[in-house]
């Protein structure tokens, strides 16, 4: 056996304590749903984990009437100072039960158990202790004195990093004073559902955390009932466009995170060696279901060959496989459909004349596996260089001066991230001025920290997640 | 206004730079190599100690570690007797398990040189090739004024001639931090170049030479990078992180930025260079770290004694507690290894 | 002595800096409330919206890319001409809105001082609603808003000046160009202001002025791909809620109709709402 096969490095499922069936989660108590319940499964292995209630148009209906009154009778009359111990027990929970949270959300997502354990998880307690903290300092969120709540946040979540979309989605809102009704995304309930054992834990009043699950039917009766005051989604922009002309003139308030198709543009003076890594962070972190992924690699020409080079070496190394081996750097595709659209788009890649690479990997019998793959000659007007393919895919297109890596950086409908790798201080400051996007990384790719907002320009969608910005999401006070 | 000192052509510097071998293009190059991102560079050594290494690989890999091991006594106050000692642990690490590998060398200051080769005996590589397993251990000496460096180059030669003519199949150089860090590579370059050439024994070959950078007193890591290849350039063997008298001395960011150096020769020569990371690794933990960040920077085959080193002393034991308890199921204690 | 004749404005649209009749030829007719002829206003049509969003998106680069003491300057230069034109606007208003002297007065005075406020925010907003983040990590994490492009506004009915410049005038300071839809029935201070716009350092196409039909004209800036956002403050009487839906095929930023002083008042939020949050990471090391 070779030393870099490494043995098999397992993380203990022992530990999970999973129900067979998961209720809705309403007014503080599990009860059932009225939609046709559902399995989830592993995506590594495609069995079922549990099954899970579906939310109908009544169920909404219960957990937006627990939600509003959990706000007029509770949470409302609570000072901020007590909302925020709440929000910090809920930390304090998280940080307890980070190694279930984290198996559990490898097993439902397919993510890698070491992305789960050493980002997602952390960053879920770090973002309820952020929040906590402001729950008692709103006067200073820069919206004038005493800003007031919003009241009902109806919030829908996606599957990519399922329990850390709950918290960046929950801790604001609650911290500012809302209650809420969440749904997290079909096919990974799990950690959700653990989190509302946690909000059990925490004592929170009934009602101010509602947790209903269900399909595209259930987010769709929540976003449009009309006792919500304020909608977050996070998820497609085709998804978020729908949300956006529902919403309108309702008055809702309304934030979304969609999607994405940034560029990485590396400079011929780049730290070459961290690079390399940025860009394979930047598109393979997550099996690339991360709307702010580098899934664009702008390289200048004169080192495109070079760094192709070295990046196949890099993804030699690469470990594909069981999400809940300690060793793993990519997972499982979290869903056939999700599959099936990075296959489509990869097939149409090549058809349109880019060429495919991909190191050779072996992958369990079961379960939805994409190879981690590198498409070069690619122009931009390709599909695979302008459409989100949300997998494990990087198209390397090339650039000659600054001013054309930020005229192809910028031409695009989307606006969520970029990256920009030099060593040269001012042009990073330039380009990073230049570029239409949220979110720029310089020399260094896919940071996330509960301080720094987070959203996009165009069609990313609007408002901003983390950070002060982040409370303006869910408080009085804004013109939006 | 700079004059260029033509330094003295060295076969790897010539074919990389061309004819040039001048001060200025050896500045010109070092200095054109692609900088280095500190966070980036750390975060990346970070991860690659996050690998878990159980059973059969970890058994493999404390088994490889012995075997990468310099058993070092670096002391003013070493005995001849110490150093026999140290030779002793060095065949025999583990009384309790004839099956436990011995080390790759013991390293000991040019006067203990004579005393070490005597105590090997027959176990002396004595400048034959070595492979894991083969029983065969070498004796490398510091050299150069070591740890400083602060000699005269005449000084240098004749402390690195002397430990050559005693015995010793390997030396560790120190470069000139000072000079190289004055900007004056020609002159470190120069002087790599004089210590390869004492390093040669009558019969024509030479003994190995390592290349100490001492990192520590580099302090950055684009120096680090520099430093790698201006000793590469010059002749060494390997590159080694540090004395072991410095603080910091090796650390993984720095180790792996000097495999991704060798990794980088590799590509663009085909030649093989060595990287020992000395001084601070005291766990088998830390250890399996350096092998995992070997394996997937520059490849598996680096991890043989031509190839990687592990300059420490007190990591054997704790390698050696590891493989009771793997051995035996149940946890050992220090006081069922010897302290030398 | 002889009585002067005199000679009447004709009444263009203003786009990318110069004043052009409708492309389509149209005009329609502006009085007083009591319906006395004042002039014959260009009617724009979906062309003239066309071409000034396409004249406000060459703008961009400059106006955006201008520094934000320069940005200032020049609105602050726009009230200084603004003041020396006051006695053609309070004529006009007066006559449009059918309000007094006095009353006009009031109005010209607001709308400069509220000229004069936003200008003054042009190098200060940024260091209010930025921030630089405490990230737990080693970096550098700072959070700058920047203007989000063109915005396409529907300028408050009601008054023929103040509204106008209520919501113009915050859509520039952080770099945004505008093209604005006037108020359909007082719409001659909007040309009148595009004059002042195209006197006072103000480069061209920054601002672009329609008058006509809101009705007709704000479903091509609400549909149209290339603007940002959308400022419906003063679109209240329109179909408004088929604006926003309309909107929300590019995901413009909507802002929703706000009548009465609420539109009027100086706000700082107004500037924030057109702008993105730009958050900039960057390892610090000394090594």
């Amino acid at each position: 056996m070779s030393f870099l096969d490494y043995a098999p490095a397992p993380e203990s499922t022992a530990l999970l304590n999973l129900r067979p069936e998961y209720g809705l989660f309403i007014d503080g108590e599990f009860t059932d749903g009225h939609g046709e319940s559902f399995a989830t499964i592993s995506p590594a292995t495609e069995k079922p984990i549990a099954r899970v209630a579906s939310a109908d148009a009544s169920d909404i209906d219960r957990a937006v009437a627990a939600a509003r009154k959990a706000y007029e009778k509770r949470w409302s009359t609570l000072s901020g100072r007590d909302r925020g111990k709440y929000l910090f027990r809920i930390a304090r929970l998280v940080q307890e039960r980070a190694r279930e949270l984290a198996v559990a959300e490898s097993l439902d997502n397919g993510k890698p158990i070491k992305e789960s354990r050493d980002v997602d998880v952390p960053l879920v307690a770090a973002w309820f202790f952020y929040y906590a903290g402001w729950a008692d300092k709103l006067d200073h969120a820069g919206l004038g004195a005493n800003p007031r709540a919003l009241g009902v946040a109806g919030q829908v979540i996606p599957w990519n990093f399922p329990l850390l979309m709950l918290a960046w989605k929950i801790a604001p809102a609650l911290a500012a004073g809302n209650t809420v009704v969440l749904k997290p995304a079909e096919t990974t309930p799990l950690t959700a559902l653990l989190f509302a054992e946690i909000v059990q834990q925490a004592g929170l009043p009934a009602g101010v955390v509602n947790i209903v699950t269900g399909a595209g039917e259930t987010g769709r009766a929540l976003v449009n009932h009309t006792d919500v005051n304020k909608v977050a989604f996070t998820g497609s922009t085709a998804v978020g466009r729908e949300i956006a002309r529902a919403v309108a003139g309702t008055g809702k308030r309304l934030t979304l995170e969609l999607g994405g198709k940034a560029a990485n543009i590396v400079f011929d003076d780049a730290p070459i060696d961290q690079a390399i890594e940025g860009i394979v962070n930047g598109i393979f972190f997550n099996q690339g279901h991360v709307c702010c992924a580098g899934s664009r690699l702008l390289v200048q020409e004169s080192i495109h060959d070079e760094v192709v080079d070295r990046l196949k070496a890099r993804l030699s190394t690469l470990r594909v496989g069981d999400p809940l081996d300690k060793n793993t750097d990519v997972g499982a595709i979290n869903s056939a459909e999700q599959l099936e659209r990075i296959r489509t788009l990869s097939e149409i890649g090549e058809a349109e004349g880019a060429e495919r690479w991909s190191p050779a990997c072996e992958f369990p019998e079961n379960g939805f596996w994409f190879a981690p793959t590198i498409f070069t000659n690619v122009a931009t007007s390709h599909r695979i260089a302008r459409e989100e393919i949300f997998g494990p895919v990087l198209s390397v297109l090339t650039f000659r001066t600054p001013a054309e890596a930020i005229a192809k950086a910028n031409n695009t409908p989307y606006g969520l991230s970029a990256g920009i790798w030099s060593e040269k201080g001012s042009r990073i400051l330039a380009v990073a001025d230049k570029l239409r996007a949220g979110v720029v990384w310089a020399n260094t790719f896919n940071r996330f920290d509960p301080a720094s907002p987070f959203g996009g320009y165009k069609e990313s969608g609007f408002g901003r997640e983390g950070g002060r910005h982040g409370l303006a999401a869910y408080l009085e006070g804004g013109v939006r | 206004m700079t004059i260029d000192n033509a330094v003295s052509p060295a076969q790897r510097a010539l074919a990389v730079l061309g004819d040039d071998v001048t001060e200025s293009a050896l500045k010109r190059y070092l200095e054109g190599l692609p900088g280095v991102d500190a966070t980036g560079l750390e975060q990346r050594a970070a991860a690659l100690g996050t690998r878990s290494i159980k059973a059969a690989s970890k058994a493999w890999a404390l088994d490889r570690i012995i075997e990468l091991i310099d058993l070092t006594t670096l002391e003013g106050a070493d005995t001849p007797g110490k150093v026999r000692s140290l030779v002793a642990k060095a065949l025999v690490p583990d009384a309790t398990d004839g099956s436990t590998p011995r080390v790759a060398a013991v390293c000991v200051y040019g006067d203990m040189v004579p005393f070490a080769v005597e105590a090997l005996g027959a176990a002396h590589a004595a400048g034959r090739a070595t492979e894991p397993g083969d029983g065969l251990v070498n004796v490398a000496a510091v050299a150069t004024a070591f740890p400083s460096g602060r000699a005269s180059l005449a000084v240098k030669l004749a402390d690195t001639a002397d430990a050559v003519a005693a015995g010793a199949d390997e030396i560790d150089m120190v470069i000139d931090r000072g000079a190289f860090l004055a900007g004056r590579y020609g002159t470190v370059f120069d002087e790599i170049v004089a210590v390869k050439e004492a390093c040669r024994r009558a019969d024509g070959s030479y003994a190995h030479l390592k290349v100490i950078l001492e990192t520590g007193e580099l302090n950055t890591y684009d120096n680090v990078r520099r430093a790698s290849w201006l000793s590469i350039l010059a002749g060494g063997d390997f590159i080694k992180t540090s004395t072991g008298k410095v603080s910091p001395a090796a650390t993984l960011p720095v180790t792996l930025l000097m495999l991704e150096v060798v990794r980088d020769w590799h590509r663009l020569t085909g030649e093989r260079i060595g990287v020992k990371p000395a001084g601070g690794i005291r766990s088998s933990k830390d250890a399996i770290k350096y092998l995992v960040t070997v394996a997937e920077t520059v490849g598996e085959e680096w991890l043989q004694p031509h190839l990687f080193r592990f300059g420490a002393s007190s990591l054997l034991n704790d390698v050696l507690l590891q493989r009771q308890k793997l051995r035996s199921g149940h946890y050992s204690g220090a006081d069922y290894v010897t302290i030398d | 002595m002889s009585t002067h004749l005199s000679v009447p404005k004709t009444y263009k649209l203003f786009v990318g800096g110069a004043f052009p009749r409708s492309e389509s030829g149209r005009v329609y007719e502006v009085t007083t409330p009591k319906g006395g002829f004042l002039a014959n206003a260009a009617q724009a049509s979906r062309k003239d919206a066309r071409d000034a969003v396409v004249a406000a998106r060459a703008a961009v680069s400059g106006w955006a890319g201008a520094t934000a003491y320069n940005r200032g300057q020049v609105l602050y230069r726009v009230a200084e001409v603004l003041e020396g034109r006051r006695a053609q606007f309070e004529e006009e208003i007066a006559a449009q809105q059918g309000v007094s002297g006095a009353v006009a007065r009031a109005q010209v005075d607001e709308a400069i001082d509220l000229w004069v406020w936003y200008a003054g925010w042009a190098d200060k907003f940024a260091q209010v609603a930025g921030n630089a983040n405490p990230v737990a990590g080693p970096y550098f994490n700072i959070s700058v808003p920047e203007p989000t492009g063109v915005v396409a506004v529907v300028a408050p009915q009601q008054s023929a000046l103040l509204g106008l410049v209520a919501t113009v005038a915050p859509a520039l300071v952080a770099g945004n160009t505008v093209v604005v839809v006037a108020s359909e029935a007082h719409p001659l201070s909007a040309i009148t202001l595009g004059e002042v716009l195209a006197t006072s350092d103000l480069p061209k196409g920054v601002v672009n002025v329609l008058t006509g039909s809101p009705a007709e004209i704000a479903p091509w800036l609400a549909s149209h791909d290339d603007v940002n956002a959308l400022d419906l403050t003063g679109a209240g009487e329109l179909e408004w809620i088929d604006l926003e839906i309309a909107a929300a095929q590019t995901l413009k930023r909507v802002l929703r109709p706000l009548a009465g002083a609420d539109a009027v008042a100086p706000s700082l939020s107004r500037i924030t709402a057109l702008t993105e949050t730009k958050t900039v990471w960057h390892p610090k090391s000394l090594l």
